[in-house]
């Protein structure tokens, strides 16, 4: 067992939950809203293109964090205004965002730096170390920290602000929030265009936070992980982070026992496995919020 | 909105994006043209890449038809590729027919139990969503089929490569004209055939039907909803393990990795552009498949990257997601157009428009 008590996996587990973390909790306030999402993957893609395109065009890493949040927010913006405006099928429109998304970074990445990629002298996002911590929390990418505050954050906003309230009652039942005077549309776009942004930070960490490059597909699956530990964490902050904890930890043990007749497949089947057993109250009940995926016609 | 309007405005918005980037849009399109049906060759090579896509469209077809989204196609096809390869190469001694059968029908069943089974009980006794389910199934059996082909897994075939032994070529589809195209495309119009016939012309299909079209209605008719839930998976799974058996027994006769095709993805976007027809979704079929092997050309000709084929595809799927679009915008230019009759009315004179 000298690999549990190896720093370096631990260093590693917190390292691979950021970037599930931040889209599961993204996916949270859109599904809370009443906004089903499975198009993180394709935001987490947008947000990682263009922090990289902003990163070298301005020379700075954080104003490349901010354009690739604005792009990601941007996408969510588009895919709110079908799925809330037009009550589009939002199963339907996730796949369109994640197919568009992915085309769209390997077709800017080729026109706009040609075949070669990336350039590298991209500059990245800062490493911190926090003195006195160990190794586990040395050397981590300056997004690490940022994702325990939004973790906090975000628990606070959704279940202690009124505006929090006002978004979890248009997911649970928008006609009886909108008989008590709220805007359920604008509610709806809050909550998918500030998880569309959490998404792409998620993908704004893949790209300049722990690389300073971008490619093709890079987030590699993680969007829909994501929403894994979304469910797994039913549909709160606090269980997306753990979820996303858990099965941060089950790629990084899968790296760490690569080698020692363990398959990382194998390991990397846990989530999927565990959101199915959480789906079927196996592993502890998971139910989505009430008006999850209805789209909603306000009364006149 | 309709699927060919959906499929105009996605290519003229291509066409527009390519301009701005200084490539000529004609030759661009012409390229993938030619690439798709340019010579026998190129079409060969099209119908051959449309027939994973029909048969796993028809399954995510048959799902929807039943008020399903089967959005894991990806995984059963996978799933039938396992299976069509283990039997292609373990069973020896069959004439060469039988064993391309046992292949083929193996990797069916094992698609549809891969679907029906878990997908299928959950929701139809837990209420799983099945858009979750079998999305995470799908994850499953691709990590599954990773597992057994690399270095120490069961189907791994001894080298440098994760691969497994291949299909014996006795099992093998024959080619009907080269370089791809092989009686596979058989399978997928049987398919499509006997989907038909099966949803539209048998009390099943019309079963299947009601409980997509109101589940509630169907369960007051003395429909056993359940069953037919699982029933529809069951078979959409099915199609989408038919149409890795096949493809593999055509082409590749062996499990590689980085094998990740994305058929089963683009399945979806081929049955919701037929809108689940099985006819339908061999036109679409073939239209997403000539996108993909005229993007090839594209590239070579005009420089324009063949991604572009998959912005496209997502360009269709969300207008023919966002059908409100078009009432939308009518309403819209009828209102605006309203506002201006009434100022021009107001300058000539105060007269109501």
């Amino acid at each position: 067992m000298s690999v549990l008590t190896n720093p370096q996996l631990w260093a590693s587990t917190l390292a691979m939950t950021v970037p599930l973390a931040l889209p599961a909790i993204g996916g949270t306030f859109s599904e809370r809203a009443g906004v089903v999402n499975i198009a993180m993957e394709g935001i987490m893609l947008m947000g990682a293109f263009f922090a990289v395109a902003f990163s070298y065009w301005t020379g700075s890493a954080w104003l490349g964090l901010v354009f690739g949040v604005l792009m990601g927010g941007l996408l969510a913006a588009v895919f709110a205004w079908a799925a809330i405006r037009l009550a589009a099928d939002q199963v339907v429109l996730g796949m369109a965002v994640n197919i568009f998304a992915s085309g769209l970074t390997a077709f800017l990445l080729n026109t706009v730096f040609g075949y070669e990629g990336t350039p590298p002298d991209t500059p990245p996002l800062p490493f911190v170390s926090l003195p006195g911590l160990g190794p586990i929390f040395s050397h981590q990418s300056v997004l690490l920290y940022v994702m325990f505050a939004i973790v906090v954050l975000s628990h606070w906003f959704l279940f202690h602000t009124r505006l929090g309230l006002r978004i979890r009652a248009v997911g649970e039942n928008p006609l009886a929030a909108d008989t008590a005077g709220l805007n359920v549309w604008r509610l709806r776009y809050i909550g998918v265009i500030v998880g569309g942004m959490l998404s792409a930070l998620g993908g704004v960490y893949l790209s300049i936070g722990i690389l300073n490059s971008f490619d093709v597909g890079m987030t590699n699956g993680r969007g829909f992980i994501a929403l894994a530990a979304m469910i797994f964490g039913k549909w709160t902050p606090v269980g997306a982070f753990l979820a996303s904890l858990l099965f941060g930890f089950s790629t990084a043990l899968g790296v760490a026992l690569q080698g020692q007749g363990v398959s990382p497949d194998l390991l990397s089947m846990i989530p999927y496995i565990l959101t199915i057993l959480a789906l079927t109250g196996l592993v502890g009940r998971s139910t989505p919020p009430a008006a999850d995926g209805i789209p909603y016609t306000p009364i006149r | 909105m309709t699927p060919v309007l959906a499929s105009a405005l996605a290519i003229l918005i291509g066409a527009v994006i390519a301009f701005i980037l200084g490539f000529d849009p004609f030759v661009a399109y012409g390229a993938l043209i030619t690439g798709a049906f340019g010579n026998s060759m190129a079409i060969s090579s099209t119908l051959a890449g449309a027939v994973p896509l029909a048969l796993a469209g028809l399954g995510v077809a048959v799902a929807f038809r039943a008020g399903l989204f089967n959005i894991g196609a990806e995984g059963q096809y996978w799933i039938g590729v396992i299976v069509a390869v283990w039997f292609g190469y373990h069973l020896t001694g069959l004439p060469g027919w039988l064993h391309t059968l046992v292949c083929v029908v193996a990797a069916a069943v094992a698609g549809g139990l891969w679907g029906g089974l878990i997908p299928g009980l959950a929701k139809a006794y837990r209420g799983a969503h099945e858009v979750i389910t079998t999305m995470m199934m799908s994850y499953i059996a691709i990590y599954f089929g990773q597992y057994l082909i690399a270095a120490g897994g069961p189907m791994h075939a001894p080298g440098y490569n994760a691969q497994s032994f291949p299909i014996r070529q006795d099992a093998w589809l024959t080619v009907l004209v080269p370089p791809q195209l092989t009686t596979a495309v058989f399978f997928a119009l049987g398919a499509a055939v006997a989907v038909w016939w099966v949803m539209f012309h048998t009390t099943v299909g019309f079963r299947l039907r009601t409980v997509g079209a109101n589940a509630r209605a169907a369960r007051y008719a003395g429909i056993h909803v359940p069953a037919y839930t699982v029933l529809a998976l069951g078979l959409s799974g099915l199609l989408a393990g038919l149409a890795g058996g096949v493809q593999v027994l055509a082409l590749d006769h062996r499990l590689m990795w980085g094998f990740n095709t994305g058929y089963g993805y683009t399945a979806i976007v081929v049955a919701l552009l037929a809108r689940n027809h099985p006819f339908g979704v061999l036109l679409a079929a073939v239209f997403f498949s000539a996108l993909s092997t005229g993007g090839q050309n594209m590239q070579m000709v005009s420089q324009l990257p063949s991604s572009l084929t998959d912005v496209l595809t997502g360009l269709i799927v969300f207008f023919v997601a966002a059908e409100r679009l078009v009432p939308l915008t009518i309403a819209w230019y009828r209102r605006r157009r309203g506002v201006r009759a009434q100022v021009a009315a107001a300058r000539e004179g105060g007269r109501e428009a």
